[in-house]
């Protein structure tokens, strides 16, 4: 097994630069990988070796011919599958998308190919990114990598487990409630959610369009600045995406210095019902910021109480129509009840044998939610408590530069834990749930491990367009917890038993 | 279909009060559609102009079109409406194969323009002010053809074909608020006030306001109630009546139909209902209730249109003269008498007559085409005169014609025929089909002899100064000459013949 795989994705695109490695040798490694430990962690739905190699031989012609390539071309990727590809199948992890080939490009993929970056393949997630382990999808779960069995996080628990397995050095995800960042946690690697509008949407099969935010997944905070460097920009086919640049993510990284920054402790995100090792670490993270030279302040944000029930108000309202399209007519998959096949009919049987049950219970709450009478009691209210968290954001900020919190209330749980009780799957997400519901970015790095051996993390966020923030001080603190733990986090990740 | 009992009109306006109440919309002739770059074109092969948005692929985004919000805006302008700072667009969702996202994005509580006027004068010369409540931007639908049955509706079919061309054209919908006290008037009201709205979208240049190709479309609501009532009576929803003359006859037949009902003490069902132009007759269509549940809320796909003051103010600045100083300054142009004009205007032919004008015919010859023996083909042919397929650039070459002397009023009107049958212009159908007038005096010389040779005392009488003989001559040629013979050469020569 080549050791390239174990390197970050920076090293690896410097030695793509010099020469010293080939972009077919890098794409063949990680293939070769996949071959050998994706049966037992299950993190892609589709691998496309042929068109991987194919563009990484592009590459190396290309600069083997002298053309000035982009930074990361050649470097291999993986993409979650609610990203549409014109030469992969897209599911977004569903019965009812089975095999389908979308007819156009997502603007992330595109931006992807036009950097020469290879696409390796497409990663599994829960039905439509609805869940938080990917026991959802209907393709069945990836494992974490620290533990095959505990859950990787979801919904993108494919691109965590892709990375934290070196499958692939990058990988693109996609964050509504905290589907990048929560399987970040829980598989001790880098996941930022930008700022909504700062990545195009086009082309992402929507959850809940005014929460969804596409991302990138890494091992490490400079290689995510990286990726989200190429992804990020205006995109006139998104009318939400953001006009203006938000600057260099990677510049950001690269600074390594916090001395004077007010660092904000969310008090409604710590203590009581977060695991006694998660907060450990996090009160250790403090110390070491406070100890770079930053400041630690403490912040309230008292309708962040309320952060949940709204969240599952406003996702499930936006998924019930969103989803209304797939419905047999133009694309996927086409049930033929017996008895005679009306239109009603043939939709419902679709719908019913395509769709798995979060998606089913989703879809019901979030059209009951619409619904005339219920509306203003649900759809309105849970808007009213988005504003009150946009301002509890806002009153925060005015205190500190960033803000943290753990991640999630603990560590990796095991499959099957939570299945059968909804209510305890969602409140995985109470931490990174209010980001997305004030469109601001937040990021999730590891930062330890706790007493059963599996990673914990810290989330960072920053105000809106203030992505750069998290990549400084995300560094910083990487960088600390490195040299007090001797090594990078995913280094202390079992090896996994390779299948030659 | 049923048949209805139907009560005597002016009986039924004895017992009940009239109100109606107008549903227009009106499709923009922009170059692409509402939400994508397709081309905007009527008439196209089925799904040629279609794309992964238009036809609502996952992952696919709406970007609003701008040239139709400006559109949008013009209309709201000239109808006396406020423009909004902030319309937001919204779902209105429910599912329908020809919907391809199975929700229309459409307008609903912040619509473009709102609280307009406009004053619509009916044929005997009344005038009424009609309160406009809403101008809203939304989507069309595709279009849905019905295979096998007899009907060419949905009961019946074998199976159904979906274009998508027309899906997402953009659509401008107006809606009044209800209209009192048009009593006896209210269908010519009806007519009225829709072809008041084609003279303005089509003056604004934002529409090809053809109502048989759909570009404008009219849903027109009925309900009575006895005189003296304050509650508004059950109203019925007749859809899509495609002319002019067709919504005169559907107002005034749901008002017999519903005051039949009413006067039996039978309750109005409230209905949407379809008006068949060849029984003259409506039928009921599918309940419609005040709680039908699109469950809108707010398209979180895009961000509110926000024209600013200075855009409105400049197409404010930029629109055509009010349709009320136009009339007196054309009438005044053309020097048509005012019962002359009145017919002019209540044809709704201002801008053909202006057309035509301006290609070089005189006024009254133009009139006479227009309200004369076109008018008598439209109705024939059970259509509006305006939407007969002929240009007034075509219909003043013909009054040149005849004007030259080149063809007679007779030769003229067959002419024309051959022009509606789309064979070129009348000076080519002239040429083509040898039409010209006859005043080769050879050819005359001969017809005249010959029919000299059966009445012999003619030239006789006229010498003796009875000139009224001459037209038993002058019948024979024309006769003779099937028609094309120049009457006034061939009295000429009889004279000269006479006094030789």
């Amino acid at each position: 097994m080549s050791e390239l795989i174990y390197k970050n994705a920076s090293e690896l695109a410097q030695m793509l630069q010099k020469g010293e490695v080939s972009s077919v040798e890098l794409t063949q490694a990680h293939l070769d990988r996949t071959a050998a430990v994706d049966g037992a962690v299950h993190s892609y739905l589709h691998v496309g070796p042929e068109a991987a190699l194919a563009a990484a031989k592009d590459v190396d012609r290309r600069r083997a011919a002298g053309e000035k390539l982009h930074e990361l071309a050649g470097l291999p990727i993986a993409v979650k599958d609610n990203l549409t590809t014109t030469d992969a199948p897209t599911t977004s992890g569903s019965k009812i998308l089975e095999g389908w080939i979308p007819q156009y490009d997502s603007t992330v993929v595109k931006k992807l190919r036009e950097a020469g970056m290879p696409i390796l393949g497409k990663t599994n997630l829960d039905e439509f990114a609805m869940g938080s382990s990917t026991e959802f999808s209907a393709y069945g779960p990836s494992k974490n990598p620290w533990d095959l069995g505990r859950i990787p996080g979801g919904s993108g628990g494919g691109s965590s487990s892709v990375v934290a397995s070196f499958q692939a050095p990058l990988a693109i995800g996609s964050d509504t409630g905290g589907s990048i960042r929560y399987p970040a946690f829980v598989t001790g690697t880098v996941g930022t959610k930008p700022t909504y509008g700062a990545v195009s949407r086009y082309g992402l099969i929507a959850l809940a369009s005014s929460l969804d935010q596409v991302g990138p997944v890494s091992r490490n905070v400079l290689d995510a600045a990286l990726l989200q460097d190429v992804i990020a920009g205006h995109d006139p086919h998104d009318s939400t995406s953001l006009p203006e640049s938000l600057g260099s993510m990677t510049e950001a990284a690269k600074k390594l210095d916090v001395k004077g920054m007010r660092i904000g402790v969310i008090k409604q995100l710590s203590g009581e019902g977060f695991q006694p090792e998660v907060s450990a670490r996090f009160n250790e993270s403090l110390e070491l910021l406070k100890n770079a030279g930053a400041e630690i302040v403490e912040v309230s944000c008292p309708s962040f109480e309320y952060a949940i029930a709204a969240y599952y108000l406003i996702l499930p309202a936006e998924a019930s129509s969103n989803l209304a399209k797939f419905d047999s007519v133009r694309f996927g998959l086409r049930v033929t009840p017996e008895g005679a096949p009306t239109i009603e009919r043939v939709m419902a049987a679709t719908r019913e044998a395509g769709f798995g049950p979060e998606v089913k219970r989703r879809i019901i709450l979030g059209t009951y939610a619409l619904s005339s009478g219920y509306y203003d009691a649900y759809y309105g209210a849970a808007q009213k408590v988005r504003t009150l968290i946009q301002r509890d954001f806002e009153a925060a900020f005015a205190k500190a530069d960033v803000l943290v919190s753990p991640t999630a209330p603990a560590t990796a749980f095991k499959f099957g834990e939570k299945l059968e009780d909804p209510l305890a799957m969602y409140l995985n997400d109470i931490a990174t749930i209010p980001a997305n519901l004030a469109g601001i970015p937040g990021m999730a790095i590891p930062n330890g491990i706790a007493e059963n051996n599996m990673p914990s993390g810290i989330q960072l966020l920053a105000p809106a367009r203030e992505d750069a923030r998290l990549y400084q001080v995300g560094a910083v603190l990487e960088k600390m917890h490195e040299e007090v733990w001797g090594k990078r986090m995913i280094d202390f990740a079992p090896m996994l038993e390779v299948k030659n | 279909m049923a048949k209805d009992e139907l009560m005597n009109y002016e009986k039924a306006l004895e017992q009940f009060e009239v109100v109606i109440g107008l549903e227009v919309h009106v499709e923009l002739n922009t170059n692409t559609k509402m939400f994508c770059g397709c081309r905007n074109e009527f008439g196209d092969e089925p799904n040629t102009n279609v794309c992964p948005i238009c036809i609502g692929l996952p992952g696919s985004l709406p970007a609003v079109n701008k040239r139709a919000v400006e559109s949008s805006i013009k209309i709201g302008l000239a109808l006396g409406c406020e423009i909004a700072p902030n319309g937001r667009f919204a779902r209105k969702n429910y599912f329908y194969p020809d919907l391809a996202k199975n929700f229309q994005t459409s307008q609903y509580d912040e619509p473009i323009a709102f609280e307009g006027l406009l004053q619509v004068e009916v044929p005997s010369g009344n005038s009424f002010t009609v309160q406009i409540e809403r101008a809203h931007m939304e989507e069309d639908a595709g279009k849905l053809t019905h295979v096998g049955g007899s009907t060419g509706r949905i009961q019946g079919a074998e199976y159904s074909l979906v274009d998508y061309n027309r899906a997402g054209v953009p659509l401008v919908e107006i809606v009044t608020k209800p209209v009192y006290g048009a009593g006896a008037e209210a269908p010519e009201l009806a007519a009225a006030y829709v072809r008041s709205i084609r003279e303005i979208v089509k003056g604004l240049g934002v529409s090809d306001a053809k109502m048989e190709r759909g570009n404008v479309r009219c849903d027109a609501n009925v309900s009575l109630r006895p005189h003296g009532q304050e509650k508004l009576g059950t109203r019925t929803e007749t859809k899509n009546v495609n002319s002019l003359r067709s919504i005169e006859r559907a107002v005034r037949y749901e008002i017999q139909r519903q005051a039949a009902l009413l006067a039996k003490g039978t309750a109005i069902i409230q209905e949407t209902r379809h008006w068949h132009e060849d029984k003259g007759a409506t039928s009921s269509g599918r309940p419609k209730s005040d709680a039908d549940d699109y469950r809108y809320f707010p398209e979180p796909d895009l961000v509110p249109v926000q024209p600013s003051k200075e855009w409105i103010e400049e197409l404010r600045a930029g629109l055509p003269e009010k349709p009320a100083d136009r009339r007196k300054r054309v009438q005044a142009e053309w020097g048509f008498a005012d019962l002359e004009f009145r017919d002019v205007v209540n044809a709704g032919l201002m801008d053909q007559i202006e057309e035509t004008v301006a290609a070089g015919a005189k006024p009254q010859a133009a009139r006479k085409w227009w309200t004369g023996e076109l008018a008598r083909i439209a109705n024939s042919q059970e259509k509006d005169v305006i939407d007969l397929e002929i240009s007034g650039a075509y219909v003043a070459e013909l009054a040149n014609l005849v004007e030259a002397g080149k063809i007679n009023d007779r030769l003229a009107r067959e002419v024309l025929t051959f022009v509606l049958d789309g064979e070129g212009s009348p000076a080519e159908v002239v040429a083509k089909r040898g039409l010209e007038v006859v005043s080769d005096d050879g050819a005359l010389i001969a017809a005249i002899e010959a029919a000299l040779a059966k009445q012999p005392d003619v030239l006789d009488a006229i010498r003796e100064g009875r000139m009224q003989a001459a037209g038993a001559v002058i019948g024979a040629v024309m006769q003779a000459m099937k028609g094309s013979a120049d009457a006034g050469r061939v009295r000429e020569l009889l004279i000269e013949m006479a006094n030789k």
